[in-house]
């Protein structure tokens, strides 16, 4: 089949995960014209990547993931091993900005676009030597020994009177991720963010070169701790795509279950540490003890605080018996109250209002601009949620049959942030009641068999957003390739936008509000 | 404000005794002993060089009102010139070695150093390459390492009070 007329064809991918469908572009001038296309309709990038694929097809390959009505079009476009080059597509969607320099750091694939200055790569490996190659020069253990030189990042310089730049991080005040901010400032007023990251990136995707699906599994779990659940989903759904393997109903909703916990489990954490920002400690110590409840009976439950390694490609390895599903159900109504509570405390706080109310204000055309999914999206208005129906979109098992009704908030300020993950926290509970009540019987689990050559996407609506893992198998049946895709992506610019003539106290408030991960987008 | 203070009144005292397998008498003299050393606290500079988030979302549990290390004169500070000990996490990063180096030179002598996490003890899953040195003792000198993946807060706690027996 055929989107917008444009001549690529596309082919649905098989299974129970979240609609993806597969297309290639025999050219870049028909991937910029399809990206266009995409714009047009209101679509959005949702992901890019390369990979070296010289030994199986005698080149490299670009790979990008279109989000549209109906779901998620994977493209990819094959590029000369002598000259990989593609259309910059940042002039379309300005997400692909930071997405298309990681790829040239990490495959040396390259946009022709003015901005090439590295993302990834600070000054540990040189810049002729890219990771994620296959030759005897890029061989795992290779670059162990590089020297890490200090290297300089061109930051965009605000000039004028009285202007001036404050550089924060990479270890920043708080308990917090490193990454680098650089405000440039007039008095207290924020003129310009500029972010560099990079700071966390760990060579994770060179460890998922040649590793079997358990290997691949307890690796994505630890992208970014915070979302264990969400990223072990999208994996395994990406693993059953690619082999075919349809995992069984009971797994699904516990997989639901506990991506549905991780979610209230960050929300919770989040919206005290938003009190704590704004001078409330009271905030910080009420939804701290919930979340610690909350956490220990993850503990009891799953055998893990925060649920790693609990959902695995096939299924799940925990199981959950009548006792503990009560258990589960009744912590939902026991916590329901309280977060309700605490919800007409924070509302009545005139300081804490004052801080909240027209801070951070992310506009709704700004969120399609910048290609923006998840809670910071619905807090501007926009109604996307992979967990809910839309026009031409249906949900994936078990969300399909829950009828999720997506939180939603115009302001875009941190208020409406707050506010959504409010809503969340109460649409989830009653999720996780439903999901407990109903639970398909049955087995939790089957083995996928990785089939040679193949390749698969999933999508998950984590607490964040949309978490995305493409991946690709090798004759041997081992993993060729895996990109996890996070959407702070997207967000991390929303945030250099959300400042600006904010003052530099109100950014960790700012940036609490959304509180992306540095790990997931490091890598 | 009142229904404020209702709500404070309602949820009462929640912090718990001291970590289980050491006898309370035991924390009594490693609390002595703390004061004794360090003066009034002990405080501790946290530093991510590598972590995927888990390890730092549960040193944040420590200061919820079960765990309460603050109420225990330990502290989080915002800058390593005020710190007595750096709880270091994730394997270290070759783009963080330099910035972990530079935090380790201005934590002022005598200084302790904890290796928090699996990643922080042994590299963990990450191990050494291209862009990770691995554990954290092969940057900075370790005092002491606490394992787990994450650690849970009660075994950050006895490890922190361990570090500063030594
Ligand atoms: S030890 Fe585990 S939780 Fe901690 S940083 Fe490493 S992978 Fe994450």
């Amino acid at each position: 089949m055929q989107f917008y007329d444009e001549p690529i064809e596309f082919e649905p991918q098989p299974g129970v995960s979240a609609p993806v469908w597969h297309g290639r572009a025999a050219s870049g001038g028909q991937l910029w014209n399809f990206t266009t296309a995409v714009f047009r309709a209101d679509g959005r990038l949702a992901a890019l990547w390369g990979s070296d694929e010289r030994q199986r097809r005698g080149g490299f390959r670009l790979h990008v993931v279109f989000g549209l009505d109906m779901g998620h079009a994977w493209v990819s476009l094959d590029l000369p091993a002598d000259h990989p080059v593609y259309p910059d597509l940042a002039g379309i969607f300005p997400a692909a900005n930071r997405m298309q320099r990681a790829a040239y750091d990490m495959v040396g694939i390259a946009s022709d676009g003015p901005d090439q200055r590295p993302w990834l790569r600070h000054g540990a490996w040189p810049a002729d030597w890219y990771p994620l190659r296959h030759d005897t020069r890029h061989e795992a253990g290779v670059g162990v020994g590089f020297p890490n030189l200090p290297s300089d990042y061109d930051f965009v310089k605000v000039g004028g009177d009285g202007a001036h730049e404050i550089p924060v991080g990479p270890i920043h005040a708080g308990i917090i991720e490193p990454g680098h901010f650089r405000f440039s400032v007039v008095g207290e007023k924020v003129l310009r963010l500029e972010q560099r990251m990079g700071y966390l990136h760990k060579g994770v995707e060179k460890l998922f070169i040649g590793a079997d699906i358990a290997a691949g599994a307890r690796l994505v779990g630890r992208i970014s701790g915070d979302s264990t659940c969400a990223y072990a989903w999208a994996y395994a759904g990406a693993v059953e795509a690619a082999c075919s393997a349809t995992p069984p109903p009971r797994a699904l909703g516990l997989r639901a279950l506990m991506v549905e916990r991780e979610r209230v489990a960050n929300h919770l954490g989040d919206l005290g540490a938003l009190g704590n920002d704004a001078a409330l400690a009271f905030g910080l110590t009420q939804f701290m003890r919930l979340k610690e409840d909350w956490l220990r009976l993850n503990a009891r439950l799953f055998g893990h605080r925060f649920m790693m390694d609990c959902i695995v490609p096939g299924g799940v390895a925990i199981d959950l018996d009548a006792q503990a599903l009560d258990a589960v159900v009744e912590q939902c109504y026991a916590l329901a109250p309280e977060v309700k509570a605490l919800r007409t405390l924070y509302d009545e706080h005139a300081g804490l209002q004052d801080r909240f109310l027209t801070t951070g204000i992310i506009s709704a055309d700004l969120a399609r601009e910048l290609s923006l999914t998840g809670m910071a999206a619905r807090a501007t208005g926009v109604l996307l949620d992979g967990r809910a129906y839309r026009q031409g979109y249906t949900p994936p098992p078990p969300y399909a049959a829950l009828g999720v009704r997506p939180a939603t908030d115009d302001r875009g300020d941190v208020a409406a942030r707050a506010a959504v993950r409010f809503d969340e926290i109460a649409e989830s509970l009653r999720l996780i009641r439903e999901l407990a009540v109903a639970l398909p019987a049955g087995a939790t689990r089957i083995e996928p068999a990785p089939v040679a050559g193949a390749s698969g996407l999933g999508v998950v609506e984590g607490w964040r957003g949309e978490v995305l893992v493409g991946l690709s198998f090798d004759a041997a049946g081992k993993l060729a390739r895996v990109h996890p895709h996070d959407p702070s992506w997207q967000t991390w610019p929303a945030v250099e936008h959300a400042v600006l003539n904010d003052i530099v106290p109100d950014f960790p408030l700012i940036n609490k509000s959304f509180n992306l991960s540095y790990s997931g987008v490091d890598l | 404000m009142i229904p404020l203070l209702k709500r404070i009144l309602r949820t009462g005292i929640l912090t718990e005794p001291p970590p289980a397998p050491q006898p309370a008498a035991e924390i009594e003299r490693l609390h002595d002993e703390i004061l004794a050393i360090l003066g009034r606290a002990l405080t501790i500079r946290e530093v991510d060089a590598g972590s995927c988030n888990g390890c730092e979302l549960e040193i944040h549990a420590l200061n919820n009102p079960y765990y309460n290390i603050e109420g225990r004169g330990i502290k989080f500070v915002a800058s390593p010139r005020h710190a007595d000990m750096l709880l270091v996490t994730g394997p270290v990063t070759k783009n963080m070695e330099n910035a972990l180096r530079i935090a380790y030179d201005c934590t002022p002598d005598p200084k302790l150093v904890v290796a928090a996490g699996d990643c922080a003890c042994s590299g963990g899953v990450f191990g050494e390459s291209y862009a990770s040195c691995g554990r954290v003792d092969n940057v900075i000198a370790v005092d002491l390492t606490i394992p787990g993946c994450p650690p849970t807060p009660l075994a950050l706690m006895q490890g922190i009070l361990a570090a500063v027996r030594r």
